[in-house]
């Protein structure tokens, strides 16, 4: 008796430890986030008053509406949901037509392929940029969508033709052997069964895909010149560059630059994270 | 579109002409993998492999784009480079911000996933906490950047918060000071990168079968014995596996410092992705940029090779 009492005493003092302990992580994560979101509700003159407050007197959705009703603003967004929906619609359709190869075909140079696509992952960014430069310039590519959803299949095309590979490899021969005595040739069997299977795999890659076009600067800077082709990143990175910093639009923009991960993440936490983190955690 | 979007179709759309020679088959079986991957190997080609080509030319040339003619000059281009004190401040910088930034993220990553998956929480409060742990996975860089130029700014919160607790006696400027600017930009990508290791090895964790605690609570170990000689080594292949990657990307972080203090001031926060892109986008030295860029692949590929070879070691 003596000894459960104990042990139950000692549990919820770990308990609240442990409760502490969590809160201050969270404080530590969450009250920058908390602030960006009360910030865009202030008036720009209220940013820095003092004491702090969560919310103000000038509390009002000026920001939210002076982006959206400013083009150039909007602009920046359609053309961030433009480049990163195209980015992961076709790298999924290259990235399925290569994985099918990998998985189901024994060819000479396979496996040279393979090395290529898996090492291709490593090259850093600020390597391709100077011949990037000159390359899309001599494609008549600068400045277009062209250019940087190019680009980004460069980065997105290798992690998602090694997961799809991964994802297909699971899935026994038979159901496309089947498929292809019925008399379907192999890109039926790829498209009515195989893909239809591994929705869950498409589904992971495809948000991994959709948050690097989304969250892309380095090429976005620079292969682009006109505010009208300008992605959300560099659009927040022009709000401060100008006379003053708008702060409370500044904060508004980032919380509506970032409604579509947010959605991705809540919606499809088990993919997302899954998407996110396969190359570590062999999954 | 473009080219390379228009090759994706005919791959699959039977190309097959009408004669009917018992070796087309063969042929058609030999070639239909080549044709799945012509979309993927043409566009590694020509926008990974030539461009690689390219910068390697570069960098053994004497001025580049601006010249119409370039010479080449051997390895000049790196003599410059690796003997300019900028570029060794470059590497320091790029190495204290990566080692930093890496063991904070290890620590943090596995303390909150620790704490995330402890069995005295209710699965709804873990869930709650863990919505908000993750929070800072879901920015993007451009954002975190223009965030803490908000918190960290003179007249910011943080300073208030810091004054009040009277840690500091007077406003600091955290990203602009020489004194401070490398370890509040340090301190930002901590802040941002840790969910992801915090997510992989919850996921890790979890994959830990509970009958070696069985085990080792029926040997008497403590808690402090349980971490150390069970949940470690379990974890050990994802935390290597991901400190790797962790490196790699870390090392090429650049919007971050380009966003917050554009490697000022005085090159203080300047690290090697900072140094290339000055070289060619400021001062328009497109040869030595080249140089810088390809000392930077040859260090991310020592690293993706340890990555690779640990990966294997798994298998």
């Amino acid at each position: 008796m003596n000894l459960s009492a104990r042990r139950r005493r000692q549990t919820a003092a770990q308990k609240a430890l442990l409760l502490v302990g969590l809160t201050v992580g969270g404080l530590f994560a969450g009250l920058p986030v908390l602030w960006m979101a009360s910030n865009s509700f202030k008036k720009n003159t209220e940013i820095f008053a003092l004491p702090p407050k969560l919310i103000t007197s000038g509390f009002s959705f000026d920001a939210y509406t002076s982006i959206l009703t400013d083009p150039t603003k909007v602009r920046f967004f359609i053309n961030s949901y433009v480049v990163a929906l195209s980015v992961t619609a076709l790298t999924l359709v290259v990235a399925i037509l290569a994985a099918y190869a990998f998985s189901r075909y024994e060819f000479p140079f396979k496996n040279a392929l393979n090395v290529l696509v898996i090492s291709v992952q490593a090259v850093p960014p600020i390597t391709l940029l100077i011949p990037y430069f000159g390359l899309v310039v001599a494609l008549k590519m600068y400045n277009t969508y062209q250019g940087l959803i190019l680009t980004y299949m460069v980065f997105t095309l290798p992690y998602a033709i090694i997961m799809m590979t991964g994802y297909f490899n699971t899935l026994p021969r038979e159901l496309d052997e089947a498929v292809k005595v019925d008399g379907a040739g192999a890109f039926q069997a790829l498209w009515r069964v195989l893909v239809p299977i591994a929705v869950p795999g498409i589904v992971s890659v495809g948000i991994y895909t959709f948050m690097i076009a989304w969250n892309e600067y380095l090429f976005a800077l620079t292969l682009t010149k006109t505010e009208d082709m300008r992605t959300v990143p560099i659009g927040i990175q022009l709000l401060m560059g100008q006379h003053s910093y708008e702060w409370s639009e500044m904060m508004a923009m980032s919380i509506l630059g970032c409604i579509p991960v947010m959605l991705l993440f809540l919606f499809f936490q088990r993919y997302f994270i899954g998407g996110m983190t396969a190359g570590a955690v062999k999954i | 579109m473009s080219a390379l979007a228009q090759s994706a179709p005919p791959s699959h759309r039977d190309p097959a002409p009408t004669y009917r020679r018992p070796l087309w088959p063969r042929v058609q079986r030999r070639i239909t993998p080549y044709l799945y991957l012509a979309p993927t190997v043409l566009l590694l080609v020509v926008l990974m492999l030539l461009p690689i080509a390219m910068v390697i030319g570069y960098s053994f040339q004497d001025n580049v784009i601006t010249n119409p003619n370039p010479v080449f000059v051997g390895l000049d281009n790196y003599v410059k480079v690796v003997t300019d004190p900028v570029f060794f401040t470059a590497v320091k910088n790029t190495a204290y911000f990566t080692g930093v930034s890496v063991a904070a993220h290890m620590v943090l990553g596995l303390t909150f996933a620790m704490m995330l998956n402890s069995p005295l929480l209710k699965n709804r409060t873990k869930a709650l906490f863990r919505v908000v742990y993750v929070l800072p996975w879901l920015f993007t860089v451009a954002i975190i950047a223009v965030l803490w130029r908000m918190l960290l700014n003179p007249n910011g919160v943080v300073n208030y918060l810091l004054h009040t607790l009277g840690l500091i006696h007077q406003n600091v400027e955290w990203l602009a000071s020489p004194a401070t600017a490398l370890h509040a930009v340090t301190f930002i990508n901590i802040w941002a990168g840790y969910p992801f290791f915090m997510v992989s090895l919850l996921a890790g964790l979890q994959g830990i079968p509970k009958d070696l605690y069985e085990a080792a609570t029926v040997d008497g170990a403590n808690a402090v014995q349980k971490f150390r000689n069970v949940t470690l080594p379990q974890l050990r292949p994802i935390i290597i596996s991901m400190a790797l990657l962790d490196v790699i990307w870390t090392t090429q972080q650049f919007a971050l410092i380009w966003m917050t203090t554009g490697g000022g001031p005085i090159n203080v926060t300047e690290m090697l992705s900072t140094y290339t892109y000055k070289l060619a986008f400021s001062s328009y030295k497109f040869s030595l940029a080249s140089t810088s860029a390809v000392i930077v692949l040859l260090l991310s590929m020592v690293l993706a090779f340890l990555y690779v070879r640990h990966q294997r070691s798994r298998d």
